[in-house]
């Protein structure tokens, strides 16, 4: 059971990470990892939606969709589930606690549109998980997700300082510096057989 | 804007892939081949195309309030269906593409148009603008497809361009070859055009990425 989970991590964070393998998640690893403060920030709050996401996408799956034979709605009900999951985690952060809501508040909102979290969910059901792999799942995904921008993040500030060709300024470098990233992660591939 | 100008938009001025720099997931993921990239491109056309006529029919019945989550429900709606076609008719693209047909839902493209575009225009202009903005996202995944199945795998769209001598780059077709050629995409089109990529990522999801931006920069 331990070793499962143990395997299960390494291989969703280090040899199949969602962003560097998978390309789940694109969007905010480029668009919110100029700073590693801020990386990390973005990193926490994925971590914790994607583990309740997919919890909460499993029951819908098994005990809504599935006993009314409305696979087919799928998509539609799992994005409108996280939109609102979102929704709700934000105003429970806020009223409750108002540290976590300073330090993870801004980032909520931008999680709906990240493809990792409905990713996640989705391959939870494809890979025919029960509740509490989906729900370790989502979580390691998670971390994973976090390793990566904050590791990148950490590459973007040095290279602000560094000397680029101009049309490689900005987008097209940090995408160069990902590849390198994710070569770096391929030599994970093989670790668990 | 008249219709020529909206269309042209999409494809050059505003390339949502090469210029916004929007919907890079799919950009990445499913670029290892030309037929590949050129499938989720007209899925992704077809999508944009319904969801850009619909909200741009119901522009004047749905609450500035809850919009967003109304878009998001009709982009959700045209995705089943393509989702459902690709299965029905070529399942061998369905089993290629995977995940990453779901996935057109949080394709930030679509929200982006619906919001900046489609919420705002009639419905003519609507369709030409999806039609423009999709056909310009296909485009580019044909680039990096074609790019990075000839030099990945030696072929085009299947056919092999190469005698057996040639050994091709593996990596090209492998995770680090799509952030690589996608680097290099971008870098060449800033190096040949006056106008630079407007620097953000997600510039098109509820403008919440702006706000975040702006206070992170």
């Amino acid at each position: 059971m331990i070793q499962n989970i143990i395997t299960a991590f390494l291989a969703a964070v280090l040899i199949e990470n969602f962003v560097l393998v998978k390309f789940l998640g694109i969007c905010p690893f480029l668009g919110v990892s100029k700073k590693t403060e801020t990386a990390l920030g973005m990193g926490l709050a994925v971590i914790f939606v994607m583990t309740v996401a997919s919890g909460v996408t499993w029951l819908v799956q098994e005990y809504i969709l599935k006993l009314f034979h409305l696979q087919y709605l799928q998509t539609i009900s799992f994005i409108l589930v996280i939109a609102a999951l979102v929704q709700f985690v934000e105003l429970v952060i806020q009223k409750t606690s108002q540290a976590l809501y300073q330090a993870l508040g801004v980032y909520l909102p931008l999680i709906t549109t990240n493809c990792a979290v409905l990713g996640v969910c989705i391959i939870n059901i494809q890979k025919g998980f029960d509740l509490l792999n989906a729900v370790l799942y989502g979580a390691f995904a998670g971390v994973g997700f976090t390793l990566a921008i904050v590791l990148f993040a950490g590459i973007r500030e040095r290279l602000e300082f560094s000397d680029i060709p101009e049309s490689l300024q900005g987008f097209p470098i940090s995408l160069i510096s990902a590849s390198l990233v994710s070569l770096a992660f391929f030599g994970f591939q093989g670790l668990i057989k | 804007m008249s219709i020529w100008k909206t269309f042209k938009n999409g494809i050059i001025d505003e390339n949502p892939t090469l210029r916004l720099v929007l919907g890079t997931c799919p950009t990445l993921a499913v670029t290892t081949s030309a037929f590949n990239a050129l499938g989720m491109g007209i899925s992704t056309t077809a999508v944009l195309i319904g969801s850009n006529l619909m909200v741009s029919l119901l522009r004047k019945f749905i609450p500035a309030k809850v919009r967003i989550p109304a878009y998001v429900t009709i982009i959700a709606g045209f995705v089943t269906i393509v989702q459902l076609l690709l299965k029905a008719y070529v399942p061998a693209l369905d089993q290629a593409l995977g995940i990453f047909i779901p996935l057109i839902v949080v394709n930030c493209i679509i929200l982006a148009r619906a919001e900046t575009f489609a919420s705002k225009n009639p419905p003519l202009a609507s369709i030409i603008d999806g039609l423009g903005m999709g056909l310009g996202f296909t485009g580019a995944l044909l680039i990096m497809g074609g790019f990075r199945e000839i030099l990945g795998n030696g072929s085009f769209f299947g056919l092999q361009l190469f005698g057996k001598a040639f050994s091709p780059a593996l990596i090209m077709i492998l995770p680090p070859g799509g952030f690589l050629a996608f680097g290099l995409l971008i870098g060449l089109v800033n190096q040949f055009s006056s106008i630079k990529v407007k620097p953000s990522g997600c510039a098109g999801c509820d403008g919440h990425c702006r706000k975040l931006l702006g206070k992170e920069g």
